[in-house]
């Protein structure tokens, strides 16, 4: 085990290169459902249990299905009159399972990504070999059904080995070149895109996802009121807004569709997408989109600032 | 050292479901279905009739609002009673005021153990739904098979007898299963069952033995989930339920019938400082010119009724 993971350097927010987003953007915002299947009677993991009971846990299952049953029309109609296209995090067996949303979410241009096979496989106790398999499937079955290079990674149910991120990127390349294996949605450390570095030296950027604004978090582990969450949702953009005068901010919603879609839930949702798509300076777009653009005008400048600061830390120390 | 390979095969990778309970569906593709007298929103309360142990053996698991200190755990145990002594009364108030009929979820052994309850529920008026024997006798999966169904036979006769209703309906304390219960409960007679959430209406469901129906009763809205779970305050309780409630309203408006099911649990919600919560919820999904409010063995006939002649 590492005391870090040693993916980046530090690099303080204050000090970076402008990032200017198209139409002189402020803040680049995404929302990322998460599509995802848990299974009802996954195999057992040594380090993590799927479930919290016996299985069939039938109340967590179930309000997962109640997701892809009911909620997922209901957010997808909300994004449809806010002028946003999904940026899908996928347990990609639901390509399998339910090929129905799946076609709903290419009719109307979202972006797929790799969220892996199902979020009750964990990528604990995983060889390299088989991680690897793993992350190949799953974006071979996001193309096969979709068309598309995967370009973004979430690991499955947030479980990492030390060489997650190389693996997607190793991944997407020999799969689709520069087209894709793009990004990683699991670090946390920031408000703007960041290089990150990976074994193979592919230009590969961290995207910010949000851990703070997923709903998931906010409902289920923090236990907020679903108007409470609105508010969260609005400041949050306030500030990412204001500073975006200064540098372009990134700011994503990652959703689930058996949290922000029930009937108590949705409305709270809805003004806050209200609320942030109403402004002038904002540029909705998909993760994959924020990436490209990222790495064509900022991530040059990006590794050069990074390189003179740890120069000059250097000298100072 | 790595994990087997098998973890890495999916042999239920397939179109609908990895199980065959119930068929794969989105609800907003559905015939849409209208309630009688052309109402969109059915709405069901169902009223949780609880008996916790104090000798908890939590098997499996111990139960949300079960006992948490040790031997004996008379604050939690007196807690609870305390819902079908003195709280119920005023739940029954607060329904008789709106004019609700609301199913009574109710262990089994409660009702044999308080034939005066169960008598003045009856006179209140409203349909029995069984409930388990009681909240430390879950339903859960790697019980033997003969355990379980000697367990819900019970559950049902006892309630049937004391009773003297069909006892249509069943919910599981604390909605739990094994992968045999709802075989076991289509065997005893039951037509539906509560406990699924996974969707806003009614859906048929596989059995071995028999016909069964889920009649979702939503978790994320009910008092205890909210109130002891998340532990929001009553008056965030009473915005989320009339969020859920207009919600629900103006989807049936738009889209067909939809199920507004709220569970209510006497121990929390029957409490002073909380009652005018309670009366302020039930004020507020009352009265409405779309809304159907009837107890759920009344909402699946009216289902069979409107899919048969879809």
């Amino acid at each position: 085990m590492k005391e870090s993971l040693g993916v980046y350097d530090y690099w303080a927010y204050d000090q970076r290169p402008k990032i200017e987003w198209p139409g002189g953007a402020k803040v680049a915002f995404w929302v990322a459902p998460n599509i995802e299947y848990y299974e009802l009677d996954p195999p057992m993991n040594p380090q993590r249990n799927p479930w919290p009971h016996p299985h069939p846990s039938v109340p967590g299952y179930s309000i997962r299905d109640y997701g892809n049953r009911v909620g997922h029309q209901r957010q997808m109609a909300l994004l449809d009159k806010y002028g946003i296209r999904g940026s899908i995090s996928l347990s990609v067996a639901l390509c399998e399972h339910h090929p129905e949303i799946i076609q709903m979410c290419r009719e109307r241009d979202w972006e797929f990504f790799s969220h892996g096979i199902y979020n009750t496989r964990y990528t604990y106790g995983l060889s390299e070999a088989q991680e690897r398999a793993m992350i190949r499937d799953s974006m071979e079955t996001i193309h096969r059904h979709t068309g598309q290079a995967c370009a973004g990674y979430l690991a499955p149910a947030l479980s990492h080995s030390e060489r997650t991120l190389d693996l997607f990127a190793e991944v997407g390349e020999e799969l689709f070149g520069d087209k894709g294996g793009l990004y990683t949605c699991d670090l946390f450390h920031d408000d703007q895109p960041t290089p990150v570095s990976v074994r193979s030296g592919k230009r590969f950027i961290s995207m910010p996802y949000s851990l703070e604004m997923n709903d998931t978090i906010v409902y289920a582990v923090n236990k907020v009121e679903p108007r409470q969450y609105a508010t969260m949702l609005k400041r949050h953009f306030d500030r990412l807004y204001a500073e975006g005068a200064e540098s372009g901010t990134v700011m994503c919603i990652p959703t689930h569709n058996y949290q922000v879609s029930c009937p108590h839930r949705i409305k709270a949702f809805e003004e806050a997408l209200e609320y942030i798509t109403g402004h002038p300076d904002v540029w909705v777009a998909t993760g994959r989109e924020i990436a490209d653009y990222y790495l064509a005008n900022s991530y040059d400048a990006a590794l050069d600032s990074m390189a003179a600061q740890a120069a000059t830390a250097g000298k100072q120390g | 050292m790595a994990l087997n390979d098998d973890y890495l095969e999916y042999p239920l990778r397939r179109h609908g479901y990895d199980h065959e309970r119930y068929a794969w569906s989105m609800l907003s593709e559905r015939a849409p279905v209208i309630w009688p007298e052309g109402k969109t929103l059915a709405v069901w309360v169902n009223i949780s009739l609880q008996f916790y142990p104090l000798n908890q053996r939590g098997k499996p698991f111990k139960v949300p609002n079960g006992m948490t200190m040790p031997y004996p755990d008379l604050r939690h145990f007196s807690l609870r009673d305390y819902g079908n002594r003195v709280g119920i009364y005023r739940v029954l108030k607060a329904l008789a005021a709106n004019n609700i009929t609301p199913t009574f979820a109710i262990n089994a052994q409660l009702a044999e153990q308080t034939p005066y309850l169960v008598q003045r529920l009856k006179e209140h008026g409203g349909e029995f739904i069984a409930h388990g024997w009681n909240m430390d006798h879950l339903h859960y999966g790697g019980q033997p098979i003969e355990e379980e169904a000697e367990l819900v036979k019970r559950s049902v006769d006892t309630l049937r007898r004391v009773t003297g209703q069909p006892v249509r309906g069943w919910l599981s304390p604390a909605k739990h299963q094994s992968f045999n219960t709802p075989d076991l409960l289509a065997e005893n007679g039951i037509e539906y069952c509560a406990d699924w959430v996974n969707d806003d209406m009614p859906y048929p469901c596989d059995t071995k033995t028999g016909s069964l129906t889920m009649v979702p009763l939503a978790t994320e809205i009910e008092d205890q989930f909210v109130m002891s779970q998340n532990l929001h305050s009553e008056d965030a309780w009473v915005t989320q339920v009339k969020d859920a409630f207009d919600f629900l309203l103006e989807e049936s408006r738009e889209q067909g019938g939809r199920l507004f099911a709220l569970n209510l649990h006497p121990w929390l919600v029957g409490q002073p400082h909380r009652i005018a919560c309670l009366e302020e919820v039930l004020a507020h999904i009352s009265g409405h010119p779309e809304v159907w409010q009837a107890p759920a063995g009344e909402i699946l006939d009216a289902f069979h009724q409107a899919t048969e002649q879809a």
